[in-house]
């Protein structure tokens, strides 16, 4: 289902619709991002700036745009949103779509497989905190 | 994969590296205590929503007739430089909840168990389930005002933990100690990852 056979005039995604609907309203009632499962560490970069309004993007969207002008993880968009991390997916992937945002998966998702360099350079970063 | 590189996107923008550690242990064992201690804000929380895709795989006795089940996450950030992020996940509750756990241990440095020491076998499933999947941990022993101070060999020996698993004694409220925690797992987490390395290099 394409966000564009919904009218604008379609308005459910006010705070009424209550905080259990709303963000399976949000998300056209997809669970899952057009393209894969964004990790809760990948991180999120806009790459434009958001626009007034858009056909097919709702506040939240803009929302991520803006908060996304340094990178920042799915997790902590949720966290600042409100919202449960798989709505936060789902916009991410509409957002991956239509090229507002950039994507960076975290490295190699396999345990005990990460370089020198990067143990390396975490714990210099602890030892300085 | 890096599709922040493969389209271009360095030329505009250098992407930091997020890794993630986990802060496991039983209820109230300070879990979301050290995670606020350690990270740049205040701890932040982000919900999981599992679906009926979700049940079943494991135990999850007690949410069968649910179709949904929301799961909340503490979590905290710190920025190690420009180039690497370091995200801190107190894991939600045991148990029920291990398709969320694998989730989170996929790709994490390592895990640190709390142990308080008042319910020392609370972490029991936090420690099988690091074993069992083998993802480096050590077990920080949360030092609770009033509770009976052990010897680190007494808890050692109750857990049942090996003693190449580094085991030390914390204060969940301290930003120093917490500190240490996490410096004392990243050398456990990169020993371990050299001595893997060294062991499949032999195996060829």
């Amino acid at each position: 289902m394409s966000p564009e056979e919904f009218p604008e005039e379609e308005r459910w995604v006010d705070d009424e619709a209550g905080p259990v609907v709303r963000p399976y309203v949000m998300t056209y009632g997809r669970t899952q991002p057009t393209r894969g499962r964004f990790d809760l560490i990948s991180l999120v970069v806009s790459i434009r700036r958001p626009p007034a309004a858009e056909a097919g993007l709702h506040p939240e969207h803009i929302k991520i745009i803006r908060l996304c002008r340094d990178p920042m993880s799915v997790a902590e968009i949720a966290a600042h949103l409100d919202l449960p991390a798989g709505t936060i997916r789902v916009l991410i992937g509409d957002l991956l779509d239509r090229r507002y945002v950039e994507v960076q998966a975290p490295p190699a998702p396999r345990p005990n497989m990460h370089d020198e360099q990067l143990y390396k350079a975490v714990l210099d970063g602890l030892r300085a905190l | 994969m890096d599709s922040g590189r493969s389209d271009g996107a360095s030329k505009r923008r250098k992407m930091p590296t997020a890794v993630k550690v986990l802060i496991a242990g039983g209820f109230g064992a300070g879990k979301t205590t050290m995670v606020g201690a350690v990270s740049e804000t205040k701890p932040l929380r982000t919900e999981e929503i599992l679906t009926d895709q979700g049940v079943g795989i494991d135990d999850l006795s007690g949410v069968e007739a649910k179709d949904t089940t929301t799961v909340a996450m503490d979590f905290g950030r710190i920025t190690i430089s420009d180039d690497y992020v370091l995200y801190l996940f107190g894991t939600p509750g045991q148990r029920r909840f291990w398709f969320v756990w694998d989730e989170l241990s996929l790709g994490a440095l390592g895990a640190v168990v709390l142990a308080d020491t008042r319910r020392l076998a609370d972490c029991f499933p936090s420690v099988d389930y690091f074993e069992r999947r083998g993802t480096p941990f050590i077990v920080a022993v949360n030092c609770f005002e009033g509770a009976r101070r052990f010897e680190l060999d007494e808890v050692r020996m109750a857990l049942k933990i090996n003693e190449e698993i580094p085991m030390l004694l914390c204060d969940a409220r301290k930003r120093n100690s917490g500190k240490q925690v996490l410096i004392t797992l990243v050398q456990h987490a990169m020993a371990t990852n050299a001595k893997k390395r060294a062991e499949g290099a032999t195996a060829h």
